[in-house]
């Protein structure tokens, strides 16, 4: 049973502040991923909360005690690190034993700890080996495992598979997944791969120049990003953003991206939905599964031109474009044939999203 | 224009050694010979032809005060010093000296080390001022403490408030007076390199550490030690091997026989008594135990190196 909970925290560097009034409320046993650029403060969120950094203003509660006067080692806290942190000195055993050791518990009981832990984590055939004689994703595992063997009330990772190639990464994923639910405590995972905190997190947290941008499960930010850095930082490949206009023609909704000429045809519920804001400069926001394609004119398709056409495998990603705009458009592998193709596209009004320009805010218009 | 040109052609083949090599006609390996081969022509000269010579006269009774011919006496030296409790004397008092000098300097230059391994102002001024004693002068450095020891107007007596204690002329102390010294001046040579193998343990493990929930003694003794032993290790090497074959020091500081280290004997014994034959077997026996000391030191530093 561990809550964490962040209450106006502040924090800077000399003159700068890397974060920024941040309020956050972390449920037992919840996985939160901080989602972000490097430099967002997500790292120094995860040490503030660790102890191994101080904060400037606000709380850090654990439980509902705050904690930001105690030192790291009093906050009953694992941290798993990016550089994996291991001591050299010491075999995969010590280093997995060497938290409950620090803490003068009883050998037998140190010895079956760090067994079982090394059964869960599958290394127990490594116990013996200084850590320089594993491969990375082994190390990962050790730091893990020393983790996990204190049972703690949370645990950090701060880009704990960061530096792991990407086929390993894949791996680690699962499995730290499949752990999470095994042994189940209450985690804050950093990382600045949105594929990972897709896949892992119960709910993520993006942060932008120390700035909390939204807080939800992965469909929440994916699905409805509240302002144009989550809607263009979530998502691969990435959203298109687009100046667009909004305007009736003869009552049904016509929405003019800026440079394409002609409207597309959306439900007239828009003009309703963004009463009051149909004015502003608005932008136009579509993951490139929303545009449409298709071979022939049709009722709302405009036609558009393929420039580039990026095969993926799976899927190919066509940039098309629509006068002097340029929207990319995911189609069925092979669906354009060539470069320079004509064909016609349509906006899926399900899967558009409407920004004010000037704040960056997210107008919430759903039809 | 010309003069310009004709410059900057030479700078080019200045900066460019394989240019220059061939406007010399010199090829790289004539380049290296000509670095190399007067440091091997000094090394064979002073060094290793004395080495082997001096082998030589070991197995003889030469005197280089008589102008008698050697004789060659076999092993007789050898097994005369190793037979002789007065030579067995001088090494147990170099022992003595040796590892109060050695253990000294490590407890002290360690802790200063430590001490100077955060961040506080103007550590690099303090850092250069604590290693003004090791770029003194061996001699210097023993009459200077010959005054500070000094009995009626020193300053350590005044300081300690001893009175007119006796310490280089009491046979008791001497040998630990000049042992202090020594960890005076050699101090912070160990200070030097421990100061470079603290700086080298990664941030991250102390983080992690902390995290572990280690207190300051046992990170200390779990993670600092171990990870600054290689280097801590090197430096006790040097150090005992220096302080094995002290001299200077002691030879000015005090004339006490219980001061009288193997270097200052096998001085008296080539020297004084002109026993040249005899000498170098005793410096041959003092070569031998060096490398045997530093031998096992250096076991031990691969040993931990290994980890």
């Amino acid at each position: 049973m561990t809550q964490i909970e962040l209450r106006g925290v502040q924090k800077w560097f000399g003159a700068v502040q890397v974060i920024k009034d941040l309020n956050l409320s972390i449920e037992d046993n919840e996985f939160i991923v901080l989602l972000g650029q490097s430099g967002c403060g997500k790292t120094t969120t995860l040490r503030a909360v660790a102890g191994l950094e101080t904060i400037d203003e606000g709380d850090i509660l654990i439980d509902g005690k705050p904690v930001q006067h105690l030192k790291a080692a009093d906050r009953d806290i694992a941290m798993v690190f990016q550089s994996f942190s291991l001591y050299p000195h010491m075999s995969v055993y010590e280093n997995i034993a060497f938290p409950l050791r620090a803490t003068r518990m009883k050998k037998t009981d140190i010895d079956k700890a760090v067994r079982d832990v090394a059964q869960v984590l599958r290394i127990s055939d490594l116990l013996d080996r200084r850590p320089s004689a594993l491969s990375g994703g082994d190390m990962q595992r050790v730091a893990i495992g020393r983790a996990l063997v204190r049972r703690p009330k949370a645990m950090l990772m701060d880009e704990p598979i960061g530096a792991l190639d990407a086929k390993l990464r894949e791996e680690m994923r699962a499995e730290i997944k499949r752990l999470h639910v095994k042994q189940g405590s209450t985690t804050i995972y950093v990382t600045h791969d949105q594929i990972e905190a897709m896949s892992l997190a119960d709910r993520i947290v993006i942060m932008h120049e120390g700035v909390l941008q939204q807080v939800g499960t992965p469909e929440d930010v994916y699905g409805h990003p509240q302002n144009l850095f989550v809607a263009q930082f979530v998502g691969s490949p990435v959203m298109n953003v687009a100046p667009a206009a909004v305007s009736d023609s003869a009552g049904k909704a016509s929405v003019t991206v800026e440079g394409a000429g002609e409207g597309f045809a959306f439900p007239s519920e828009l003009l309703s939905k963004l009463n009051g804001s149909a004015g502003k400069p608005l932008s136009l926001g579509i993951r490139p599964e929303g545009v449409i394609v298709a071979h022939e004119a049709a009722e709302g398709f405009l036609p558009a031109e393929a420039h580039i056409i990026e095969p993926l495998g799976s899927y190919d990603i066509v940039d098309l474009k629509f006068g002097s705009q340029m929207l990319r458009a995911r189609t069925r592998s092979g669906f354009v044939a060539k470069a320079g193709d004509r064909v016609f596209a349509r906006l899926d009004p399900t899967q558009t999203h409407f920004f004010d320009t000037a704040s960056g805010q997210s107008l919430g218009v759903k039809l | 224009m010309g003069r310009e040109r004709a410059l900057a052609t030479a700078v080019m083949t200045t900066l460019d050694p394989k240019s220059r090599a061939a406007s010399r006609g010199m090829s790289d390996i004539a380049i290296r010979n000509l670095f190399i081969i007067p440091t091997i022509v000094f090394l064979i000269v002073f060094n290793i032809f004395p080495l082997l010579y001096s082998l030589g006269y070991s197995f003889t009774d030469f005197r280089a005060s008589s102008p008698a011919a050697a004789n060659f006496v076999g092993l007789q030296n050898y097994r005369e010093l190793l037979n002789d409790p007065f030579i067995w004397t001088n090494f147990a008092i170099t022992a003595k000296y040796v590892i109060v000098s050695v253990v000294g300097q490590v407890i002290v230059g360690f802790g200063v080390a430590l001490l100077l391994n955060r961040d506080i102002p103007f550590k690099g001024l303090i850092t250069t001022l604590l290693l003004l004693p090791m770029m003194l002068s061996m001699a210097v450095v023993g009459l200077f403490w010959k005054l500070l020891y000094d009995p009626s107007f020193g300053i350590i007596n005044y300081v300690l408030g001893l009175g007119r204690f006796e310490w280089l002329s009491n046979p008791d102390v001497a040998l630990y007076a000049v042992a202090i010294t020594d960890i005076w001046m050699w101090s912070p040579f160990v200070m030097l390199l421990s100061l470079a193998g603290l700086s080298a343990v990664p941030k991250h493990l102390y983080e992690a550490a902390a995290i572990d929930r280690a207190g300051t003694l046992y990170t200390f003794f779990r993670i600092t030690l171990p990870l600054v032993a290689p280097i801590l290790m090197i430096a006790i090497i040097f150090r005992t091997m220096e302080a094995f074959k002290t001299f200077d020091l002691a030879y000015i500081m005090t004339s006490q026989p219980t001061t009288e280290v193997i270097s200052i004997r096998l001085y008296k014994m080539a020297f004084q008594e002109w026993q040249t034959g005899r000498s170098c077997a005793l410096a041959y026996i003092v070569l031998i135990m060096v490398l045997a000391i530093t031998n096992i030191y250096v076991k031990y530093l691969n040993k931990v190196k290994e980890r």
